[in-house]
């Protein structure tokens, strides 16, 4: 059962972490410390979001170990089902008919 | 830090005050019990330390069983409350509180840990497994619901319990209109909890995809275990929306952020979104397994493989992904407009679709089957009809334009009580029934067993059938009185009488198993029912191992087939190997303890107290990363032992395949 992985130092890790976090404070940065109107800030802060995920897909979740094709697709797929589901699924149902006044 | 005393127990209630007695005494009475018997050795290290999955199923069980009786006590509480008109038992204020935790217990503290329990008892013996993938995050999975169970459990005699009901929609749940502490527990507490059914979910997904046992592909597993294998998939899907709702949630309300207030930019509707997004799934997370557990139950009985396998797999499917895109139907009258509450009554209508092939494929099982009719299969039998009320009903609210008059009512009381009720109690007693003598080595009292099948089923349509009617002359839920003019006092009473009925049926599940251990036979093969699936090919009680020899798969219904062809049911002494085993751990309930700890720190806004409490959470985490124990390893002579004891004769097992 046990096969232990190499021990490395797992450096990608720290530089995903250290970005993720530069990312979220700069995300606050912008909603907080400035004068954008709010669109552009949402539309800022949204596309950042949008990196951020992408990003930790790569340095996280071992999307370059490429052995297993066919589970990252699955995957991928359900995350992608996920997001409409729930990030464009709420947008819709928050923002239509007399829920937006 | 402020804390005001005087606040923190509850007081001046009888009714609660009989409650903090009766709890003192009952801790006070267990903790003499075992120091008398001498039994805290053998309860670490046989129980509380375990990471045997067939025990942590057990201790599951019995907590679902005492959360069922506290979520009952709140439902009788209410019958009573409500069975005259301006009856002044409850007020309003602690008529809230009760239908709150009412609904949070019955569905997170009794429905979810009574299946999990189930799925962890039954599942690794199914796919012919020795353990789940991840043996002592099961534990922690147990240990982190059992203390957010716990945590929330205590609200109502230290600090007040929540009253925003189950769903705890913003403003109402927000600190401006619930300044108590009382909704902190719900917060926190199901944080915690969900936690632990996330790693679950996690846990049974891999176990279930990386551990089946030799020939048993995906279309060879048994139902229960693809209901199983789909819950835990929605499990991972949807706990995590929830695990943000109530994070932001717990930010709203301890640190003064603004997400779903109603001033300061939020937005309340954002809650009742996302506590639907996991909502709706939830209670397919429920009724999944439990169609799993109908579905052995049925082949069982009837004596024949399932009907339509193939077809019931792609309805599982089917349901759990319609289940994602539904949950608008809870709140259609906050007003999306027409097209999102258009979109969500198709959606919802369609679940219907896959739920009539289910329903038609157990019909067809028993078609021409030879059924048995034991307590098992009674509870099978009567889930058909009354979960089809449910359905049905189901299909009426979940049209959006007509919702507007059921919406609030008792109505959707009585409907989702048609569906809970059938859909999950009814699946958990039958599979108490089902699976008890492969856990304990004796069977369940079946005259007993009649008894409460025949009380709680009346029961349970006496109190609920009048709500339907309730609900159409206008009666609103969560109302702790009407008036006698409203002129609903009649089938309130009626409804009442029932749930005396359906206690009364519990009362007599409960001295079942009380007269079961007792006196019931303890000389059963280990095969009782005539089974079809592995966990019936191994001893009853399961040795801690479960398969000497791991079984190999050819067909459904394995050990039928072995059965019938007399294949692999015996074990030759070269068969013997070492197994190898993971070791107990003292890890999993320390979390549970601290996270208890912090929690409850947290419920109170003691910052710093909680922060200290989160260094043990810290601790424990460290602790665990550089924890290099490999288990242990069960010797040839050991396991040659355990199993002569029980295959004394050799195909005993067999004895009743006609
Ligand atoms: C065993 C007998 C039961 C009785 C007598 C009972 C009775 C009740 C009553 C009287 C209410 C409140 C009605 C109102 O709005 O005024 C209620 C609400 C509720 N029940 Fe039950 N119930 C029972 C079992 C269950 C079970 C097994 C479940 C779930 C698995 C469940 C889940 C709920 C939920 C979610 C609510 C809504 C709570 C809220 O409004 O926030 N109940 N029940
Ligand atoms: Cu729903």
């Amino acid at each position: 059962m046990e096969h232990h992985q190499s021990k490395s130092f797992p450096i990608s890790h720290v530089i995903g972490f250290v970005v993720s976090l530069v990312l979220t404070f700069a995300a606050a940065g912008i909603a907080l410390k400035t004068n954008l109107s709010f669109k552009v800030i949402m539309w800022i802060i949204g596309s950042l979001a949008v990196i951020q995920a992408g990003m930790q897909l790569f340095m996280f979740m071992h999307l370059r170990e490429g052995e297993h094709g066919k589970t990252n697709l699955i995957n991928m797929i359900y995350a992608v089902f996920m997001v409409i589901v729930i990030v464009v699924g709420s947008i819709w149902v928050l923002t239509s008919g007399h829920a937006s006044h | 830090m402020g804390i005001k005393w005087d606040e923190f127990f509850i007081t001046g209630d009888p009714l609660i005050l009989g409650s903090q007695i009766a709890i003192l005494l009952t801790m006070i009475g267990a903790v003499a019990g075992i120091t008398y018997l001498k039994k805290w050795k053998y309860l670490w290290t046989e129980w509380l330390t375990t990471v045997d999955h067939k025990k942590i199923g057990i201790m599951y069980i019995i907590s679902a069983v005492l959360m069922f009786f506290r979520g009952g006590m709140d439902g009788l509480l209410m019958k009573a409350q409500t069975s005259r008109p301006e009856m002044e038992f409850l007020n309003s204020q602690h008529y809230n509180e009760i239908f709150t935790t009412h609904g949070v217990i019955m569905i997170l503290f009794m429905a979810m840990p009574f299946l999990i329990g189930l799925m962890n008892v039954v599942i690794p013996l199914q796919i012919g497994a020795r353990d789940v993938a991840f043996p002592q995050l099961n534990a922690l999975s147990f240990w982190l619901f059992f203390s957010g169970a716990m945590l929330f459990n205590i609200s109502f005699v230290i600090g007040g319990s929540p009253d925003a009901g189950w769903t705890s929609y913003f403003p109402l749940a927000g600190k401006e209109f619930s300044p108590g502490i009382g909704n902190n527990y719900y917060a926190v507490a199901l944080q915690i909890a969900g936690i632990g059914t996330l790693m679950t979910g996690i846990n049974f997904i891999v176990t279930i995809l990386k551990m089946r046992t030799k020939g048993m592909t995906l279309m060879k597993m048994p139902m229960f275990t693809w209901t199983t294998f789909v819950t835990s998939i929605l499990i991972v899907a949807a706990f995590p929306i929830f695990t943000v709702a109530l994070a932001l949630m717990t930010f709203d309300r301890l640190y003064g952020t603004h997400f779903f207030t109603v001033s300061g930019g939020g937005m309340d509707m954002l809650w009742a979104n996302l506590f639907w997004l996991w909502g709706h799934p939830e209670v397919y997370i429920v009724a999944l397994p439990a169609f799993g557990i109908f579905s052995e139950v049925i082949a069982t009985f009837s004596r024949k493989s399932l009907f339509g396998y193939k077809s019931m797999v792609f309805s599982i499917l089917g349901i759990a992904l319609l289940s994602m895109v539904v949950w608008v139907h809870h709140f259609y009258t906050m007003g999306s407009g027409p097209a999102v509450n258009s979109f969500f009554s198709i959606t919802t209508m369609a679940i219907a679709i896959p739920t009539g092939v289910k329903m038609f494929n157990w019909l067809f099982t028993m078609r021409k089957g030879r059924i048995k009719i034991t307590s098992a299969m009674l509870w099978a039998l009567a889930f058909v009809p009354c979960f089809v009320i449910g359905g049905v009903t189901g299909v009426m609210l979940a049209m959006g334009a007509a919702d507007y008059q059921y919406h609030n009512t008792l109505f959707l009381v009585a409907h989702f009580h048609y569906v809970l009720i059938p859909g999950v109690v009814f699946a958990v007693f039958a599979g108490l029934y089902y699976w008890w003598p492969k856990m304990f080595g004796f069977m369940l009292n079946e005259k007993l067993g009649k008894w409460h099948f025949w009380l709680f089923v009346i029961g349970f349509n006496v109190t609920f059938m009048p709500m339907f009617f309730l609900g159409l002359n206008g009666a609103v839920r969560r109302a702790y009185t009407y008036s006698a003019e409203s002129g609903f006092a009649p089938l309130f009473m009626l409804s009442a009488i029932g749930s005396i009925v359906l206690a009364a049926g519990f009362a007599v599940f409960c001295y079942n198993i009380y007269w079961s251990i007792r006196y019931a036979d303890r000389n059963i093969s280990s095969d009782p029912w005539d089974a079809r699936t592995l966990e019936w090919s191994t001893a009853s009680p399961v040795q801690f191992y479960n398969f000497a020899k791991l079984p190999e798969v050819k067909s459904l219904d394995p050990f039928w087939h072995m059965k019938k062809k007399n294949e692999g049911l015996t074990l030759h002494d070269s068969e013997i190997e070492e197994i190898h085993m993971p070791s107990n751990s003292w890890l999993p309930i320390y979390m549970g303890v601290i996270f208890g700890i912090a929690g409850f720190f947290l419920v109170f806004e003691w910052h710093i107290a909680a922060a200290v409490a989160g260094i043990g959470i810290f601790a424990g985490l460290i602790i665990r990363s550089f924890d290099y124990n490999e288990g242990f390893h069960v010797s040839k002579e050991e396991i040659h032992r355990i199993e002569n004891a029980w295959r004394k004769t050799e195909g005993e097992v067999h004895d009743h395949v006609s």
